[in-house]
């Protein structure tokens, strides 16, 4: 692990404590590489929700903030107007962002807040064992859709086309998945790029997979992301827009 | 020593109370009776390079802009009341844990939550006691003008001083009653710095903790640092005590027309005496235990159902005294109506 593993990270912190398999662990990898390869750990102040993304808390060694339900956007927002100079990022998941934060989350958007965030989406709540979320896919079994998720709860929220309708024209926003980490290194890093020297707001979802609420095996959980990846499309928003105009 | 005689409202003067403690920004969510503290900040920062504002979706994103601003080193705070004071028990319980200096201004308002918009003291439950913790909060409640600019900049020094979230109490009467204060010219000294700090050696904060025991050590600890500074943090008004046979015991507003009372009652004999806290939490008991040692009654009135004398009751419990609660939630007193009462008419 030595080799590869991010400068940035915090070693003692190592082991992470996600579950084996989690996507959490490729997320905060590709975004460890896109701080040692922007030099900016220790200009990065990272915010981050409770539930499973609250156990990136000491992840890196970047100064970290773990806040309550759905309140990383504001706590960031406010940081960063006393702190215009430090790099700002939210870190969330798809309950946190989409559910009980989304209007913290929808505002900072419109108002073009110079944070960056990102939020994995597994589509359930993991870390209080696998709850129906708003971007739970039709179908989908889990502790609050023991038969299956119904149509009449919602097709599955999309969260950077909604982002995208009230954002500003300069903000960045994309949707990525864990399947591509280049990609995903990428992206983050145009994210992040977009605060530092255009002073607006970011935001990148990430697709993500879950093998202990899903129960499934590596194979069976990308064969689900698969499906994720045809549901919400991988790709950004912000680009289409500036081709529209 | 005084720096000038300003027509003001208890909103005006709260602001600059802020100023003149050193705040630098304010979150906020439009609210009656509050309101004007937010406009009038919004005022003062649109003709300044220094002061910034946020006017937020809701008291939820004020309270955790609040609290992302400090853990940066700055003052800030944020204003509301009753439904946007109730939004904020989530900030303000991940100040208690944490120890971040949140200060919030909450002009109180009738409730439950809508109820009305000029006046209660209902607020003091939730100011004190609201969060999902043991209630680790430093609470005031101004009871003039004047003391919605002093208390505001004791709020904040205490607030960064002891690192506690702090709660200033006013109503809505008090933010909206003009009057001419001569505001002294001493300014708190307050001492703001970074939470999270930008060393090398990262700062790593979270307010989520794998066992009880974990936590149960960071409980103790602020429980410890709360104990200690209790004395350092306490804050009284006695008045007319020496050998009052009755005392009251009201605060904010309240006590203003109790002063009133005890000052007419004096003058036709009357051996009674004015107890006012002016932090509710913690409270200063000592003097008050030294005030009722030889008071044939203690008569607790206020604005809401027995939220001060609940809080009066447990800190003297050790005493033997006979008590008179006038309780007249969200409604106001005045003098004549305290008089009255004291007299059993």
């Amino acid at each position: 692990m030595e080799n590869i593993a991010p400068i940035s990270w915090k070693k003692s912190s190592k082991p992470h404590l996600f579950c084996p398999g989690c996507g959490h662990g490729i997320v905060l990898k590709q975004l460890g590489y896109a701080f040692d390869e922007m030099k900016i750990a220790r200009d990065v102040t990272f915010g981050i929700d409770i539930g499973c993304s609250l156990l990136a808390w000491n992840f890196f060694d970047a100064d970290t903030i773990q806040t309550h339900h759905g309140r990383t956007t504001s706590v960031m927002v406010g940081y960063k107007m006393a702190k215009p100079e430090r790099i700002a990022l939210a870190y969330m998941g798809d309950g946190g962002g989409y559910a009980i934060g989304l209007q913290a989350l929808l505002h900072a958007a419109y108002r073009n807040n110079p944070v960056t965030v990102i939020l994995v989406n597994n589509e359930n709540y993991a870390m209080t064992g696998g709850q129906s979320s708003p971007t739970t896919p039709v179908g989908m079994v889990t502790s609050t859709s023991p038969n299956g998720k119904r149509a009449e709860f919602g097709k599955g929220l999309h969260g950077p086309e909604l982002i995208s309708e009230i954002a500003a024209p300069n903000a960045y926003i994309a949707r990525v998945s864990i399947s591509n980490p280049i990609q995903l290194k990428i992206t983050l890093k145009k994210a992040i790029e977009n605060q530092v020297k255009n002073k607006v707001f970011s935001f990148v979802e990430v697709l993500s997979i879950c093998p202990t609420n899903w129960k499934t095996n590596a194979k069976e959980s990308f064969e689900i992301l698969r499906e994720a990846e045809k549901l919400y499309p991988i790709k950004e928003f912000t680009k289409e827009k500036e081709v529209e105009k | 020593m005084t720096e000038k005689k300003l027509l003001l409202t208890g909103n005006e003067a709260a602001v600059l109370g802020a100023i003149a403690a050193g705040a630098k920004i304010m979150f906020g969510y439009p609210i009656t009776p509050a309101t004007e503290i937010l406009q009038g900040w919004i005022g003062k920062a649109d003709k300044s390079d220094e002061l910034q504002y946020l006017q937020t979706e809701d008291e939820i994103a004020a309270g955790f802009g609040v609290l992302g601003a400090v853990l940066a080193g700055e003052i800030a705070f944020t204003a509301s009341a009753g439904p946007g004071h109730v939004l904020l028990q989530d900030p303000l319980s991940m100040a208690e844990n944490l120890r971040l200096p949140f200060v919030g201004i909450m002009m109180q308002r009738g409730g439950p939550s809508t109820g009305t918009v000029n006046f209660s003291q209902q607020e003091v439950n939730l100011a004190a006691f609201g969060g999902n913790g043991d209630g680790i909060r430093l609470v005031y409640s101004a009871s003039s003008v004047l003391e919605m600019y002093t208390l505001t900049q004791e709020a904040f020094q205490m607030a960064w001083r002891y690192r506690f979230p702090t709660i200033l109490l006013g109503d809505g009467y008090l933010g909206k009653m003009k009057t001419v204060v001569e505001l002294p010219a001493d300014r708190a000294d307050v001492k703001a710095e970074p939470i999270l700090k930008e060393v090398s050696e990262s700062t790593n904060i979270r307010n989520c903790y794998s066992s009880e025991a974990d936590l149960a050590e960071v409980l103790q600890k602020n429980l410890a640092d709360w104990n200690h500074a209790r004395k350092s943090l306490v804050l009284s008004e006695s008045y007319e005590l020496d050998g009052a046979e009755t005392v009251i015991v009201a605060h904010g507003l309240v006590a203003s027309a109790a002063k009133d009372a005890v000052s007419i009652l004096r003058k036709s004999g009357v051996k009674i005496g004015l107890f006012r806290p002016i932090t509710l939490h913690p409270f200063d008991t000592e003097v008050l235990k030294k005030a009722v040692a030889k008071a044939k009654k203690v008569m607790i009135f206020e604005s809401s159902l027995n939220q001060l004398a609940r809080i009066v009751k447990y800190e003297l419990a050790d005493q033997k005294v006979n008590y008179e609660e006038v309780s007249k939630p969200a409604e106001g007193f005045t003098a004549a109506e305290i008089i009255k009462a004291v007299k059993g008419k």
